[in-house]
């Protein structure tokens, strides 16, 4: 029954994208066409939010369609039925927001057909119950999304990030193809439940998950399969940025708990090695990389790669206390990941729209162009702001919840008996508390450089406040951001059934608890109160400003900020974004980037300007993606001679391929 | 009644915290003066110019926004929430466990964080230098202090501090090697956290190596001496930390004895006076640093806290 309906609003989206192409010449189409997204999607959301909380047996239907021996079968278990509140959360909320945004689109055209598919496509993958309609779902989401991101295709670099971005979709898709087929096995057994009830050797299943860490990992932009992400999303128009960054990075994230907490079965301590270390690595690097840049957007789509390498590092300790049993520390790890999934699905999809109101308002990202916008846009920079503090993890919001939950099952790991992971674990835990921190210093410096000091344009002097409905759509966000940070508890058992399903555990019932704390395992080990310590906060610091107010002062005199005696300094003299990121720059950049600083003084008397030249190489790119691109293009290059050959030459290379096959398949076993 | 009891505890140590901060810096001050043989302010100092800042005019920079005026407020009310959880003359008050010591961890990065956006908000370069700085100090110190934290977890069994407090008091804990090491992390941090010499000066103005001071220049009146005074609850926090994880004798457990408390008190303000005159020899033996030595100073502690960790994680012994 729930399926059905569910269904149907995916059939009604994938409707609307025909009725988009007829309407695109018409004034009011982005109204119609995001209004009816919005509608649909909230139905989705509320559909997927009763079937999570209220948790009826799984539904599911098999349609005649697809492979014929097969059919399509769709399901909603509790698994599918978070994330479809995770993907149509994101998605009624990037309706809303681009109802005001759309109205400034170029081209309305080349965006109004792919937005309501790709919203389709996104639910589709998490309903699918087999690989067919699964892979088929996925490849619909990628290509979806790859229109959209080269919606603006005349700027050259667009459509270089389409290319990359077409590229490792394609090679994602690859890699989870193999892994299904590996795990449907000779028969072509693709429904899950097939793939379910048959046992894989030791060998296969570990094949099966490198390969879906590859495919689901590349889509989520893991270190190092991450190189068209921060491309990629940046380009597209903002709504849709928060759509990849916030939301289809979670789908798949589901992809990869489909397969390595469901459908493969009991998990080998080992896998949760490689997901601990990539996923503490992806942290830290891609909070450094946000570090680095200067263009707003691409800050976002790095420090979207750090939370992926979070979100990773608590799966892989999920799968580590699965592996040994340890069920309830593995509800905890698996709790964490899953409530982070949520939370920064809301503040980064919070963030890009930000970013989007900024880019409407001041027409750039570069950071350096910007400056004192919490003057002209109030209100977007007030929930830019909660949306910071959010994602640095600063309590009471909610991004601090997840990370206070992965802390505490790091701290339940010295149970686990094997040596590698006694080593692995407390270097990831500090990857984590450094990627924390850093993303703290990276959200300072976006806010402060963007919407604090000066404007350091003309532009940026000269930004108006944005629509209503983009400014609804933030509040809505960062309303929800707080409610999750202050009652993390509500949350927290609204995913048991979930975390039941894939670990054989659960967390205790938080909702019960005194003051309604969160206690995940016993008062006396540990326990936060973010509903509490929000309030001392308010309170604390209302009463103090009374009593100051009151008994002390309250009057206040502007004046010329303390320039060092030199009047009038322009708003060039400010701390830009570079050199915000020095420090930092010199303490980590010399390792991970190769920074090199190159200064030129003139020589006195010289009236020639002194420069300052910031080096920075991509390592990652530089060594595992050049070499490839490099071989490609050269054997490519030697291959071209091919192209050219008589007639009889081709007819003797067919004949040979074809000599070879027949002796291949007569030889074959 | 005895809700209301527990109740006015936990007040009169919100009351505690406030009261004392100031006391504790000034303390530290006149040690100072008085091992440069200087007679140095008297004791009370502190408050005398609290007082006087709060009843002067704020005079704000001409681009400040609505943020600059009120982040003052919020950093003092959260460094003043974190200080009030640290178990100081008694452990397990009615609201210990709202935060685990992670969490006030994190609600000081919170207070860190607003008074860093603070820093740019006037739009000079001094507040950029300061800000920029102080969270590359923060990139390092945070993660070090966490991994104190989960050091001393690994040993306690629990993040809860009052539950710390009373394991370190028992006879359970003996020498351990992971202690040691966690020890002086923590004593490396709580020097950078504070922005005390070798890291930052706490008592220049104007200097281009200063990080705190510089980020917090624009502020004057009341909020300055809210921003002063939650600089004194933040020293006072990590005193009270380090005295009640490694030197908890003293702080009575749940039991609603007056003479208990009155030894809680006594112990506490004796550990208070230990460590802040530790503190003031320490800052007069030591020249600062340089502001890039400083992350391979807290790197150290970094290092430090990981190892700890680690023999926590590899034996049960250490």
């Amino acid at each position: 029954m729930m399926v059905t309906v569910a269904l149907f609003g995916v059939l009604t989206l994938v409707a609307l994208a025909p009725i988009a192409i007829a309407l695109s010449a018409k004034p009011n189409a982005t109204g119609f066409v995001y209004g009816a997204c919005l509608i649909v999607t909230l139905i989705l959301f509320l559909l997927a939010l009763h079937s999570l909380l209220e948790h009826p047996a799984a539904s599911t239907i098999t349609l005649p369609l697809g492979l014929p021996w097969l059919g399509a079968h769709f399901k909603i278990d509790p698994l599918s039925a978070f994330f479809l509140v995770v993907v149509n959360l994101g998605a009624a909320a990037a309706s809303l927001f681009a109802l005001g945004y759309g109205r400034h689109e170029e081209s309305p055209q080349r965006v109004l057909p792919f937005f309501p598919v790709y919203l389709a496509a996104m639910n589709l993958v998490v309903l699918a119950d087999d690989a067919f309609s699964f892979l088929l779902s996925w490849e619909l989401m990628s290509l979806s999304s790859w229109a959209l991101v080269i919606t603006d295709h005349r700027r050259a670099e667009n459509r270089r990030a389409g290319y990359v971005y077409l590229l490792m979709a394609s090679f994602g898709t690859l890699t989870l193809l193999l892994a299904f087929g590996l795990m449907a096995g000779g028969d072509g057994a693709y429904a899950f439940d097939a793939i379910r009830a048959a046992h894989p050797t030791i060998g296969t299943a570990a094949l099966v998950l490198i390969l879906a860490l590859i495919g689901a990992g590349s889509k989520a932009g893991l270190v190092p399969l991450h190189a068209w992400l921060p491309l990629a999303h940046p380009a597209a128009p903002s709504h849709v940025s928060a759509l990849m960054s916030g939301v289809m990075t979670k789908v798949a994230v589901y992809g990869f708990i489909r397969i390595a907490f469901d459908l493969l079965g009991t998990p080998q301590w080992w896998w949760s090695l490689v997901v601990l270390a990539l996923g503490g690595v992806t942290a830290v690097m891609g909070v450094l990389y946000a570090l680095m840049q200067r263009d707003l957007k691409r800050v976002l789509a790095y420090s979207t790669i750090e939370n992926i390498g979070v979100i990773f590092a608590s799966l892989g300790l999920a799968l580590a206390f699965k592996a040994y049993a340890m069920d309830v520390a593995a509800a905890l790890a698996l709790t964490a990941a899953l409530l982070h999934v949520f939370n920064h699905s809301l503040f980064k999809s919070l963030l890009f729209f930000g970013a989007g109101s900024v880019l409407t308002a001041t027409g750039t990202r570069d950071m350096e162009q910007l400056g004192g916008l919490i003057h002209r846009m109030p209100q977007t920079a007030f929930v830019f702001l909660i949306g910071c503090t959010a994602i640095s993890a600063l309590p009471p919001l909610n991004g601090f919840v997840s990370e206070w939950l992965s802390f505490q099952a790091i701290l339940l790991s010295p149970q686990l008996p094997s040596w590698g992971l006694k080593l692995m674990v407390p270097a990831v835990g500090a990857l984590l508390a450094l990627s924390a921190a850093l993303a703290a210093a990276c959200f300072v410096r976006a806010f402060g450089i963007v919407f604090l000091g000066r404007p350091r344009s003309s532009e940026a002097a000269a930004a108006q406040e944005t629509d209503t409905n983009s400014l609804a759509a933030m509040y809505a966000l960062a309303a929800t951001c707080l409610i999750a940070g202050i009652l993390p508890g509500i949350f927290i058992d609204a995913l048991a059934p979930v975390v039941q399903a894939l670990t054989g555990a659960r967390m205790p019932v938080q909702t019960g608890a005194e003051w309604m704390s969160i206690v995940p395992i016993a008062e006396s080990r540990s326990s936060y109160n973010g509903l509490l310590v929000f309030a001392f906060m308010v309170i604390t610091g209302m009463a103090t400003a009374f009593a100051i107010h009151r008994f002390a002062s309250d009057k206040i005199r502007r004046g010329p900020a303390w320039g060092c005696g030199y009047p009038d300094a322009s708003p060039l003299t400010q701390y830009s974004a570079s050199s915000f990121a020095q420090p930092i720059r010199r303490v980590f950049g010399s390792l991970v980037f190769r920074a090199r600083e190159i200064g030129t003084m003139p020589p006195p008397g010289s009236r020639a300007p002194a420069t300052l030249t910031v080096q920075l190489r991509d390592l990652i790119w530089d060594f595992a993606y050049a070499p490839v691109a490099n071989a490609v293009g050269l054997i490519a290059e030697r291959l071209n001679y091919l192209q050219f050959l008589t007639i009889r030459s081709y007819l003797t290379l067919v004949f040979a391929a074809l000599v070879i096959l027949l002796m291949v398949l007569a030889t074959w076993p | 009644m005895a809700v209301i009891y527990d109740f006015a505890l936990q007040g009169a140590q919100m009351l505690l915290v406030l009261l004392m901060a100031p006391l504790l810096t000034g303390f530290v001050r006149k040690v100072k003066a008085r091992l440069l043989s200087r007679k140095g302010p008297p004791l009370l100092q502190p408050y005398r110019d609290l007082l006087k800042l709060m009843r002067k005019d704020v005079v704000l920079a001409d681009n400040a926004s609505w943020l600059f005026r009120v982040i003052p407020y919020l950093v003092f009310a959260t460094t003043w929430v974190a200080a009030s959880l640290v178990p100081t003359f008694r452990s397990g008050l009615m609201f210990s466990w709202t935060a685990d010591l992670i969490a006030i961890i994190a609600v000081l990065g919170s207070a860190r964080f607003f008074l860093a956006l603070a820093g740019m908000d006037a739009g000079t370069s001094f507040g950029g230098i300061g800000s920029s700085r102080e969270v590359m100090i923060a990139s390092l110190a945070e993660p070090a202090m966490l991994m104190i934290v989960f050091a001393i977890a690994l040993i306690a069994g629990s993040t809860q501090l009052s539950t710390m407090a009373a394991f370190m008091n028992s006879a359970e804990v003996g020498l351990r090697v992971s202690l040691g090491l966690a020890l002086i992390a923590l004593v490396i941090v709580a020097v950078a956290e504070n922005a005390r010499i070798p890291v930052d000066n706490p008592a220049t103005h104007l200097e281009l190596t200063m990080v705190h001071e510089a980020m917090v220049l624009e502020y004057s009146g009341r909020h300055l001496a809210l921003i002063e005074l939650a600089a004194s609850l933040k020293l006072l926090l990590y005193v009270s930390l380090i005295a009640c994880l490694f030197a908890p004798w003293g702080i009575s457990p749940a039991i609603i004895a007056p003479a208990a408390l009155m030894i809680g008190a006594a112990a506490y303000v004796g550990k208070l006076g230990t460590l802040g005159f530790l503190l003031a020899v320490f800052e007069t033996a030591i020249a600062k640093m340089r502001v890039f030595r400083v992350p391979e100073f807290l790197g150290a502690a970094l290092m430090l806290a990981l190892l700890a960790t680690l023999l926590r994680f590899v034996s049960r012994g250490f």
